[in-house]
C-alpha cells in the first residue's frame, strides 16, 4: 500500500492545497510543516503555471503571484528536499501537464522521487491520455491520481480500475473555487467507485468550512481544501502561517466531529 | 494511429469533467458529417448565406510589378462577415443545433470568429457568448460592437495576458460550467479532438475551390499555397487539398512581430517547443520551465503562443514550410496590396502576402502562387493608422 493510501487508513482524510511560492519559497516551506501539524493528513503543494484552466479565479491568481515571485520547479524541488527532513507527511506536486513534459517527464519524475514527493496531479491528463505518465510515476513510486467528475458516469468504473493512492472525486461542474453548496450526488459517485476498487475516495472543488467538510466526509473518504486556504494566503501574505493553521485545524475538526 | 493524433501531435489534454463533452461532439460529429441532409442543408448555407463559392483574383497589376510568378488570391474576405471564418460556424452552429445545444459560446482574438460565431448563433436563433481578451476588446471595438448587434454578449477576459491565449482559457472554464446545453465553437483548427479535425474538416473547401478554380483557368495545379497561421485554419482549409500534391509547396506564415530574436512575436514554429497545452500536443511559445509565453504581434487574430497539431506534424515531416513575417513587412504589404489591387487585406492576411512578394521575383513567369486572403482589413485600419502614427477616431 502506498504512503498516500495509508494516510486513509483509519480515519477520514484532511488534503490541503497551496500554491508553491505563494507568497514566496520561504511562506510555503513553512507552511506544508504547519498544516501537517494542524490535522492535514495529506498536503498538495502546486506547481504554478501560467494557464491553468481547471483553476477559478483564486487559484490562478496565486500562481500569477508565485511566477511573478520568480518561483520555478527547480526551487520546488529543492524546497521539498528540505521539507522532507523535518516531516513526513505525504506530499503531491499538482500541476498541468506541460511543465512536466516541458522539463523533461523522466527527470520530473526523478527528481520527484528524489526529494520525496508521493503523489501527482495532474487536472489537464484524463484517462485517455494517462499513458503519457503512468509508467514513468509506476517505475519511480510516484502515485498518478486519477480524477473523476459529475459528468464521468460511466467513465467512473474505466478510471477507478486503474486509479493508485485515492481517487481525487470533482465535487462539482466548472473550475476550483468556493461554493455555497454542492448539489452533485457524491454518495452515488463514491459507491460507484467502491463497486470496482478499494482506493480511497477524496472529494474536492467548492470546499470551505467545517460543516461542508463533515458533509463531505461523511460520504466519501477524505475532503480536499484549496482555494479557501489560498485566499487566506492572499489575505495575509507572508503572515499567513498562523491563521491557515487555525483554519485548517477548524477543519479538522469539522471532519471529526461529523465522522466520529 | 491514436484517435485524435496527427503524428505524435494532437489529443485529448484536458480536465476529466470536459471528456463527456468532447466525446459528444465527437460522437454526433462521426455521425454528421456522412448524413446527407445535415451536408445539404451546411452545403446550401455555404452558398446563399456564406457567398462561397469565393472568387480566385488573379492579382495581375501585382504579378507585373513583382516580375516573377502569377499572382492569385483567394478572396475568403468576400464570404459573407468578412473571413474564412464564416465557413467553420456556420458548421459547427448548424452541429452543435443538430446536437439539441441551445447556446454556443466561443474565444476571440482579432473579433473575426467572434463576428462570425455571433452572425451563424442569430441566423440559428442560439444564444451566444464571446470571450475576448480585454487587450483584444480595446484594438478591436468596432468587432465589440458589432458582435453586441448581433445579439451576442462579449465577456472582455481580464486574466493573464489579455488576449487571445487567455480568451480560450476562459472559454474552456466556462465550458466546464456548462456543457448540457452548450458547445464550444473553437475558431481554429487547435484544442482537444475533435476539433482540429472538424474545423479542417470545415475549411477544407477553401483549398477544394482553389484546386477546381485554377485547373479551369490556367490547367494546372499552383505551385505554391501560401497562407497566415496563428491556430492555423484558413491555412489549413487551404492546404488540405494539396497534401497530396507533392509538386505543390505549402507555406504558412507566422507572425514574427518585431522579429524573431525579439521577444515580442508569435512565431511558433520558428521560436516554440513541443508541449502540451489547450487540450493539445503541438509546438507553444513558452520558458524552459513550460510556462506559456506572453506573445505579440500586430494582428491580434495571429497573436497565439501555439499551432494546431496538423500543422505541427506537417513542420516536422517536411510537407509544409512555416516562415516568419514580421510587423513592418505585414504592414507594408497591407499598404502595397490596397494601393496595387484596390484590396484592403486583414493584417493577419497581409503576413501572407508580404512573404508572397518576397517568393514571387525569384520564381518563374509560368509559376503559379495562390495567396489566401483569409479576410478583409476594414477592422484593422485604425490599428494601422495607430501604426503609422495617424490619430484616427472610430
Amino acid at each position: 500500500m502506498s504512503k498516500i493510501t495509508k494516510a486513509f487508513e483509519n480515519r477520514k482524510a484532511l488534503i490541503t492545497f497551496i500554491t508553491g511560492g505563494d507568497p514566496d519559497i520561504e511562506t510555503t516551506e513553512k507552511l506544508v510543516p504547519a498544516m501537517a501539524a494542524a490535522g492535514a493528513d495529506l498536503i498538495e503543494i502546486g506547481i504554478p503555471f501560467s494557464d491553468p484552466i481547471a483553476e477559478g479565479i483564486v487559484i490562478q491568481e496565486a500562481d500569477q503571484r508565485a511566477l511573478l515571485g520568480g518561483c520555478t520547479t527547480d526551487m520546488l524541488f529543492a524546497m521539498v528536499a528540505r521539507i522532507r527532513q523535518k516531516s513526513g507527511v505525504p506530499l503531491l506536486f499538482m500541476t498541468y501537464l506541460n511543465p512536466i513534459y516541458t522539463y523533461g517527464k523522466e527527470r520530473f519524475l526523478t527528481r520527484c522521487a528524489e526529494c520525496g514527493i508521493d503523489g501527482l496531479i495532474v487536472p489537464d491528463l484524463p484517462f485517455e491520455e494517462k499513458d503519457e505518465l503512468a509508467d514513468l510515476c509506476e517505475r519511480h513510486g510516484v502515485d498518478l491520481i486519477s480524477m473523476i467528475a459529475p459528468t464521468s458516469e460511466e467513465r467512473i468504473t474505466l478510471i477507478a480500475k486503474e486509479a493508485k493512492g485515492f481517487i481525487y472525486c470533482v465535487s462539482s461542474l466548472g473550475v476550483t473555487g468556493v461554493r455555497s453548496e454542492i448539489t452533485t450526488d457524491i454518495g452515488k459517485m463514491v459507491q460507484k467507485v467502491r463497486e470496482v476498487t478499494g482506493v480511497p475516495c477524496a472529494v474536492g472543488f467548492g470546499i470551505a468550512t467545517p460543516e461542508q467538510a463533515g458533509s463531505m466526509a461523511r460520504l466519501s473518504d477524505g475532503v480536499i481544501v484549496g482555494s479557501a486556504i489560498v485566499k487566506l494566503v492572499a489575505k495575509f501574505g507572508k503572515d499567513c502561517v498562523e491563521p491557515v493553521s487555525e483554519y485548517v485545524h477548524s477543519m479538522k475538526k469539522g471532519i471529526d466531529a461529523a465522522t466520529k | 494511429m491514436k484517435k485524435g493524433r496527427f503524428g505524435n501531435y494532437g489529443g485529448q489534454y484536458i480536465p476529466e469533467t470536459l471528456m463527456r463533452a468532447v466525446q459528444e461532439l465527437e460522437k454526433a460529429y462521426e455521425f454528421y458529417k456522412n448524413d446527407l441532409a445535415f451536408q445539404n442543408e451546411l452545403e446550401i448555407l455555404l452558398k446563399k448565406y456564406a457567398g462561397r463559392p469565393s472568387l480566385l483574383y488573379y492579382a495581375e497589376k501585382m504579378t507585373r510589378k513583382l516580375g516573377g510568378a502569377k499572382l492569385y488570391l483567394k478572396r475568403e474576405d468576400l464570404n459573407h462577415t468578412g473571413s474564412h471564418k464564416i465557413n467553420n460556424v456556420l458548421g459547427q452552429v448548424l452541429l452543435a443545433k443538430r446536437m439539441g445545444k441551445t447556446r454556443v459560446i466561443a474565444e476571440t482574438g482579432a473579433g473575426q470568429h467572434g463576428v462570425a460565431t455571433a452572425t451563424a448563433a442569430a441566423l440559428m436563433d442560439m444564444e451566444c457568448e464571446i470571450f475576448m481578451g480585454k487587450e483584444d476588446t480595446e484594438r478591436q471595438a468596432l468587432n465589440v460592437f458589432r458582435m453586441e448587434l448581433l445579439g451576442a454578449k462579449v465577456h472582455p477576459v481580464t486574466s493573464g495576458t489579455m488576449t487571445l491565449k487567455d480568451a480560450v482559457n476562459e472559454t474552456m472554464r466556462e465550458w466546464t460550467t456548462r456543457m448540457d446545453d452548450t458547445l464550444y465553437v473553437l475558431g481554429s483548427v487547435m484544442g482537444p479532438h475533435p476539433f482540429p479535425t472538424i474545423v479542417r474538416d470545415f475549411q477544407k473547401v477553401i483549398g477544394k475551390e482553389i484546386k477546381e478554380q485554377i485547373m479551369k483557368t490556367e490547367g494546372k495545379l499552383p505551385d505554391a499555397v501560401i497562407a497566415c497561421v496563428g491556430g492555423g485554419s484558413n491555412a489549413m482549409g487551404a492546404f488540405y487539398e494539396f497534401i497530396q500534391e507533392p509538386s505543390v509547396k505549402l507555406i504558412g506564415c507566422e507572425a514574427a512581430g518585431l522579429g524573431v530574436d525579439n521577444p515580442k512575436n508569435a512565431a511558433t514554429i520558428a521560436n516554440g517547443a513541443v508541449g502540451v497545452f489547450h487540450g493539445m500536443k503541438s509546438y507553444f511559445c513558452q520558458d524552459e520551465y513550460g510556462q506559456i509565453a506572453p506573445v505579440y504581434s500586430i494582428s491580434a487574430g495571429l497573436d497565439y503562443p501555439g499551432i494546431g497539431p496538423e500543422h505541427a506534424q506537417l513542420s516536422d515531416t517536411g510537407r509544409a514550410q512555416y516562415v516568419p513575417v514580421t510587423d513592418d513587412e505585414a504592414v507594408n504589404a497591407f499598404e502595397y496590396l490596397s494601393r496595387t489591387e484596390g484590396i484592403i487585406p486583414a493584417v493577419e492576411s497581409a503576413h501572407a502576402v508580404a512573404y508572397a512578394m518576397k517568393l514571387a521575383p525569384a520564381m518563374a513567369q509560368e509559376q503559379i502562387i495562390v495567396v489566401n486572403l483569409s479576410g478583409r482589413g476594414d477592422k484593422d485600419v485604425a490599428a494601422i493608422a495607430r501604426y503609422k502614427g495617424v490619430a484616427l477616431y472610430e
